[in-house]
């Protein structure tokens, strides 16, 4: 599966990160894990070591297993203004884990992340590649809610 | 695109689609099929129109009606009685002091704003290559290939005074006169789309409203320094915007905008989109490149710089979107017509991103030199919910704060400098009395810590150093000589990191201390926030006169340090509370108020903490 993926790009240094992309984002885990590190290594020519340089330095990969929708808040400033302190709080007491956990039934990962841009729509958070604005802690618990009777 | 009887015009910028247009967009195909008129309006989804605070914001043509905050169950009203009946629903119309805005030009927040590199942004359809051609697109491309050599577009520029809109301010043309000058078999344009100042969203609304200006700009510029392909760098993070550009490069590639001998000339050029992987320093030209040749986002030391060797070691310019989609209206409309805008050294408009505790957040862009005053309370409509103004924040992280005394100051790249500020991208953070700048100060530097490559050690030892000072400060255990360690850190900081990132970082605390140094004082001596922000430095307390001994607090309360009868009335055990503030949130009567300062029984707890430390040293 890696190898398939490795191939739809040049075997060229520069498309290491497009790579890295494409293999989390097919993984039903959403992470990159050590065998895929071994196949693209052999695939780009490249060190392992170098491959887990990149993927350590750009926060969005994994090297964990994480859950089937990822969920990103904004701690920035103008969010953090707006009161994503309390969204935060709540995020954590309707899913029962902390940052960078996932819960137990794979559903759900909790991360926080710096700005997505939607400051003028303060508290922001985007669950995989939705933008959810305007957050406030009762629209969080619908959101969850409805985001877990989709996956359903 | 036909002619119809109704132009509607959804705004499906991010800020509008996170709070709700795509499904006020489908209610209304839903509800045009059912009364039978699609044939009479045409729906066209547009970039963002910049009142970000008023989404999901719809504006209907002929008349330019405005409505604000527009719900899937308003829509009905909306057919039934505008597109109908030709009465425009006024409860969904904008109010300025009990009148009605009805059109869109009408809006105070639209009056002083001069768009042009928002021009079409929540105007045209950003994936429609034929509305942009409409509006006038491609055509400074076609002009500048067919009757002008390269120099001459360079000598356009620079008339033009246009100053880099990322952050830095360099001049544009020198970056291009440079690389134009250079011999080199393969030269390189990349356009910097990494977009990471928390609290700027500029770029991120044009390459999504309008990325074809973004294209042309870029080609344009290519033209110039002589390059034949072009980079696309994108923040991950910004999905909608890399499929929008995607989109019209293709666009562009079918109808032979792009690709070889464009317009008939002897200029060829191809481009493509990279994308990151969510690194905030790789918005440093030299980190970026390092990012696209599949490395690291670490930084290089500069010289030699991108112009001279660059990506692959090629000559390479790097501007920003802001930078590019000024560009074609510049050739366009003549080098004077936009340096008759702005101030001496500040020419052309520049977009800021208003957010924070202000009235009118979204996008606005103004021209160079006005002053914070008019920014804040003309544009933005003055301070949300009555406060009152205390500080703004410039630039993002890299930034610095102003106060009150500031507000007259003209808004221009040198004035805000001296001032200890900078124009950075063009993020403005306004804060309200309710804000702890010291707070604000840990939590910028906070994210520069995080955000350091890790590098160089000025940056990545000497922010840490510097935010655990300052988080001693919030807990109150500040020490005399806090502030000039903090102020010598951060200056030595500011002079040896390598790149920007470590250059700027301190400002943001540098600048409070300057203008809000009595605030630190309280912290440090005081161990008082006054402001009631730093939760260890402000304490709950219970009024015994107002309290209606009804128990909800201690009921609330997550450690059970409330206790108390109806009788008796309920007290706080100072040295076990968390300050959740539960207790605040739920008391029926508002009996519970925030104290500034340390309550004397945790100080007292937290003297005999230190005394026995020391004793066991």
């Amino acid at each position: 599966m890696y190898k398939e993926i490795c191939e739809k790009y040049a075997p060229e240094k520069d498309n290491l990160i497009y790579i890295l992309h494409d293999i989390q984002d097919n993984h039903p885990q959403h992470y990159i894990p050590e065998e895929a590190v071994q196949v693209v290594s052999e695939y780009l020519n490249i060190p392992t070591n170098h491959i887990y340089g990149v993927l350590t330095f750009y926060t969005m990969y994994s090297t964990k297993p994480r859950g089937k929708n990822i969920i990103r808040l904004c701690e920035s400033p103008p969010c953090y203004i707006k009161g994503s302190t309390n969204v935060l709080r709540k995020l954590k007491t309707i899913l029962g884990i902390n940052t960078g956990e996932t819960t137990k039934d794979g559903m759900f990962t909790l991360e926080l992340c710096s700005c997505l841009g939607v400051c003028g729509n303060a508290p922001i958070m985007m669950i995989n590649e939705d933008v959810y604005g305007d957050l406030t802690e009762e629209k969080v618990e619908e959101i969850i809610d409805k985001v877990r009777r989709g996956n359903q | 695109m036909s002619l119809k009887r109704i132009d509607l015009l959804i705004c499906c910028g991010s800020g509008c689609i996170s709070a709700g247009s795509l499904k006020v967009k489908e209610r209304f195909l839903e509800l045009l099929t059912e009364k039978g008129i699609t044939s009479e309006v045409n729906i066209i989804e547009t970039g963002c129109m910049g009142p970000c605070d008023y989404g999901p914001v719809i504006v209907v043509y002929p008349e330019g009606i405005f409505y604000k905050s527009v719900k899937p169950e308003d829509v009905e009203e909306i057919v039934t009685e505008h597109f109908l009946k030709g009465r425009p629903v006024k409860r969904l119309m904008l109010k300025e002091e009990e009148k009605l805005v009805a059109s869109q030009k009408e809006i105070p927040f639209y009056q002083k704003q001069v768009k042009v590199a928002l021009a079409n942004c929540g105007f045209i359809n950003p994936e429609s290559m034929e509305e942009y051609i409409a509006t006038g697109g491609y055509e400074a491309l076609g002009t500048v290939l067919t009757t002008m050599n390269p120099q001459q577009v360079i000598d356009v520029i620079k008339a033009s005074g246009l100053r880099g809109r990322g952050g830095g301010g360099f001049p544009t043309h020198i970056k291009w006169q440079l690389v134009h000058d250079l011999e080199s078999e393969e030269k390189y344009i990349i356009c910097n789309g990494d977009e990471g100042d928390p609290g700027a969203f500029m770029d991120r609304s044009v390459l999504e409203g309008d990325p074809h200006r973004i294209i042309e700009g870029m080609m344009i510029g290519a033209y110039a320094i002589g390059a034949t392909k072009g980079f696309f760098y994108i923040r991950a993070e910004y999905p909608l915007a890399i499929k929008r550009i995607r989109n019209a490069l293709k666009q562009a590639k079918e109808a032979g905008l792009m690709g070889d001998n464009i317009f008939g000339s002897n200029f060829s050029f191809d481009a493509e989109v990279r994308t990151g992987a969510g690194a905030f320093v790789c918005g440093e030209e030299t980190a970026l490149i390092q990012s696209i040749q599949g490395e690291r986002g670490n930084p290089t030391p500069k010289p030699p710089y991108p112009a001279v060797k660059g990506l692959w070691d090629k000559p390479t310019v790097v501007n920003n979107v802001e930078t590019f989609a000024n560009v074609p209206t510049i050739l366009m409309k003549g080098a004077d017509w936009f340096a008759s805008m702005g101030t001496e050294t500040s020419k052309g408009t520049k977009v800021f991103a208003l957010t924070g505790d202000v009235n009118n957040t979204g996008l606005v862009e103004v021209p160079m030199g006005i002053t914070l005053r008019e920014l804040i309370f003309d544009v933005g409509g003055g301070m949300a919910n009555g406060h009152e103004f205390k500080a703004v924040q410039l630039g993002g992280p890299s930034g610095g704060c102003l106060t009150r005394e500031h507000l007259d100051v003209p808004v221009d790249y040198e004035t805000l400098k001296e001032r200890g500020a900078m124009m950075g991208s063009g993020g403005v953070i306004v804060m309200n009395d309710q804000k702890c700048m010291v707070n604000v100060a840990k939590f910028f530097i906070g994210f520069c810590m995080d955000e350091s490559c890790g590098k160089c050690s000025p940056c990545r030892l000497g922010l840490k150093h510097m935010y655990n000072i300052l988080d001693r400060i919030t807990k109150g255990e500040g020490k005399e000589g806090d502030l000039e360690e903090l102020q010598n850190l951060g200056e030595t900081i500011s002079k040896i990191s390598l790149c920007g990132l470590g250059q700027t970082a301190p400002n943001p605390v540098l600048s409070t201390i300057r203008y809000f140094r009595e605030e630190y004082e309280s912290h440090i001596r005081d161990h008082s926030c006054q402001t009631k922000v730093c939760t260890d430095l402000f304490h709950f307390m219970i009024d015994k006169d107002r309290c209606i001994g009804c128990s909800l607090c201690a009921r609330k309360c997550p450690v059970s340090c409330i206790s108390g009868s109806r009788e008796d009335k309920y007290t706080i055990s100072q040295t076990e509370c968390i300050k959740c503030g539960n207790c605040q949130d739920v008391c029926p009567v508002k009996a519970i108020d925030r104290i500034p300062g340390m309550h004397p029984d945790v100080q007292k707890q937290l003297l005999e903490k230190q005394n026995t430390i020391t004793e066991e040293e």
